[in-house]
């Protein structure tokens, strides 16, 4: 699905960016609470994923720091945009790399790219509360970050297959 | 977009259940120790270390305004008030392993189990 002009592609991107916000949303109508702050379902890696895969990467990683600052002025506070900035942007760069270097499937990229967002967080968190006994978190959130990474992996691979260009 | 799941695909989730695998270890290794005192922190800096056998409510003061309250009971410390929206940090059960911690990031405020002397484990992190 190439653009062929930026009018397009413009509108083509504002629609993902209003999908991955929405999943945004909807995530924060989930009530997740086991205790340890921080797991989510990821459902806006999906629009991220489907970017890549659909439109290109340049633009997956627009959409997915677009939504990150809508999304933390909207439904949360500057602290939110700066952990989710850490981990969305790690997370894209693992995605990226195993996808053109290492050729993986879709399911796989969106697992790693589930434990690196959560990594990610987890890191700038640490350094900004100066206590590396956070990372001890690491545990529960790299088991979350992979079963719900791998469930959007499935969910992603699905809707792929019903597009008609890929 | 291929949908076939290769043999390099399995290998690398094996992968990354297995580091996920070593920091559960980690994780339940450093847990398991009963905490002495629970130490306060405030952006970085040391707010007070309060003893866990003794029943008491602290509050703590950023400028002048309480922004969080701890709780000690029964040997465990948790948050019992908090001034931002999210809540996170009140939402967390009550801690009383060495290591394990209840966070404010809004206010910075960490409250970290300690026990009588360092646990190993945190030197390797550190």
């Amino acid at each position: 699905m190439k653009h062929k002009s930026t009018g397009r592609a413009c509108a083509l991107l504002g629609m993902l960016l209003a999908l991955a916000l929405l999943c945004s949303y909807v995530e924060t109508l989930i009530p997740f609470n086991f205790g340890v702050p921080g797991i989510k379902l990821g459902l806006t890696n999906i629009v991220v994923i489907l970017t890549m895969y659909l439109v290109g990467q340049k633009e997956a990683l627009l959409v997915s720091v677009a939504r990150i600052i809508l999304a933390g002025f909207l439904f949360g506070n500057p602290f939110t945009i700066v952990y989710s900035l850490a981990g969305g942007i790690l997370s894209f760069l693992v995605m990226v790399f195993l996808k053109n270097v290492l050729k993986l499937n879709i399911i796989s990229i969106s697992a790693a790219g589930g434990v690196f967002h959560n990594l990610g967080q987890l890191i700038v968190a640490a350094l900004v509360v100066e206590n590396m006994n956070l990372l001890y978190y690491m545990s529960i959130l790299f088991f979350a970050g992979l079963l719900t990474g791998i469930l959007i992996g499935i969910v992603s691979r699905e809707i792929l297959a019903r597009f008609p260009e890929s | 977009m291929n949908r076939k799941i290769l043999k390099k695909d399995f290998i690398f989730l094996g992968i990354l259940v297995l580091a996920g695998v070593a920091f559960l270890l980690w994780f339940l290794l450093g847990y398991k120790k009963d905490g002495k005192q629970v130490e306060l922190t405030v952006d970085g800096k040391l707010y007070g270390t309060y003893n866990l056998d003794r029943e008491q409510e602290i509050p703590i003061e950023i400028g002048g305004v309480t922004t969080n309250v701890l709780m000690i009971k029964d040997g465990q410390a948790d948050m019992v008030k908090a001034d931002c929206p999210d809540q996170i940090c009140v939402h967390h059960v009550s801690i009383s392993h060495v290591g394990e911690n209840i966070v404010c990031l809004p206010n910075k405020v960490v409250a970290a189990v300690t026990g009588e002397e360092e646990a190993p484990l945190d030197s390797v992190v550190q």
